[in-house]
């Protein structure tokens, strides 16, 4: 009895100090460069860049498989970001991936809603809720106005509002500085 | 050598895992939609089977039989055999980037599966030294990988496939898997374990 006891205590406690030991040790942080560019974008998983989400669009940046000017949400002052993060020449937004907007979040018209899920599907972020022959409703917290729930609605149900600047989400804007020419 | 060659062939085709022993079924029926995720599972499960043979015999023959404990093997089998999966991946997330990012996800999920846990309470049943474990292990794992393959191009097909509606999907996999046992029954007579 005691011998069983010690003997599982004896494996458990050899084998947590292990781990323990072996995920100090073993630390890795994934690739540093992919997450800072990552933290820089607005997680909007708009996929207007052309890529799936915005971790996969940092992922291509870093392996120099895209350009930095793909990302309309991230505006102009995020290209700047990038192109001061990676050592690179600014350069203005790529029309052919869409324009800036203004930050807005998607609105279901509950009335007209028919509950066909099919904007549930589209959401990246997991921000509709609702269920077959349900109304939707969408969780505006989660909500990062990437329209991509718009094409599938059949009833045109969904609209884009913009966040009215409030006290609440009002911040301080960015300085502008001209860039200093060289010579 | 012939013994260890008997070892495999019987544990792949006369005794094999998921047909005969039926163990491993969840990931028998959940993995096999595609061929890609059913080779990755099948390389990390031979992986996760040969190393949990070892540390199991290990700890059966040193820890627990001289102190007559053979009734703690369950308990003991599945916590090592967790955490030597758990300190490979971290080995591997570290040293071999590639092969973590191609076993990635299936390594902690095969962990606590009951093929894993099977093998090696089968080493200890048929008192196997610690060649034969590993041996064993590896042998159910290419049994296991075998049947894995067979059974993801066959269901591969089936998509393309006139089946009525109401056969459509796991209906016709289930029973798809239900032939494939018979026809693996047919190697018994091969050899005997």
């Amino acid at each position: 009895m005691i011998s069983a006891i010690l003997i599982i205590l004896s494996i458990t406690a050899f084998i947590g100090l292990v781990l323990g030991y072996a995920s100090i040790k073993l630390k890795t942080d994934g690739d540093p460069i992919i997450d800072k560019i990552d933290n820089i974008l607005p997680q909007t998983q708009c996929g207007q860049c052309g890529y799936p989400g915005c971790k996969p669009y940092a992922t291509a940046i870093a392996n120099g498989e895209a350009d930095i000017n793909q990302c309309p949400p991230g505006g102009d002052d995020g290209v700047h970001k990038l192109a001061d993060l990676l050592g690179v020449e600014y350069k203005p937004l790529n029309a052919e991936h869409g324009v800036t907007k203004p930050k807005s979040i998607a609105i279901i018209d509950e009335s007209t809603c028919i509950g066909c899920t099919l904007c549930i599907q589209a959401c990246p972020v997991d921000a509709i809720i609702g269920a077959a022959k349900q109304m939707h409703t969408i969780v505006e917290k989660e909500c990062t106005g990437c329209e991509l729930c718009l094409p599938p609605c059949p009833v045109d149900c969904i609209d884009m509002v913009e966040i009215p600047e409030t006290t609440d989400n009002w911040k301080w804007k960015y300085p502008i500085h001209s860039i200093k020419q060289q010579n | 050598m012939t013994e260890y060659l008997l070892i495999i062939i019987s544990v792949v085709f006369v005794n094999n895992i998921v047909l005969t022993k039926i163990l491993g079924l969840c990931p028998f029926m959940g993995v096999s939609k595609k061929l890609d995720t059913s080779i990755s599972m099948s390389a990390a499960t031979a992986f996760v089977l040969t190393i949990g043979s070892i540390t199991s015999w290990l700890i059966n023959y040193f820890l627990l039989v001289p102190y007559n404990l053979e009734y703690l093997r369950t308990i003991s089998f599945i916590v090592v055999i967790a955490a030597v999966v758990q300190f490979t991946e971290m080995v591997m997330e570290k040293n071999y980037p590639y092969l973590y990012r191609v076993l990635g996800i299936f390594l902690p999920l095969i962990t606590t599966n009951c093929a894993v846990l099977g093998i090696p309470l089968l080493n200890a049943q048929l008192s196997h030294n610690l060649l034969e474990a590993a041996i064993f292990g590896l042998g159910g794992a290419l049994g296991f990988s075998f049947v894995l393959i067979l059974f993801a191009s066959l269901r591969e097909k089936f998509e393309g496939a006139n089946t009525p509606q109401a056969m459509k999907g796991s209906a016709i996999a289930m029973l798809t898997a239900g032939l494939m046992s018979l026809s693996f029954m047919g190697f018994i007579g091969l050899d005997r374990l």
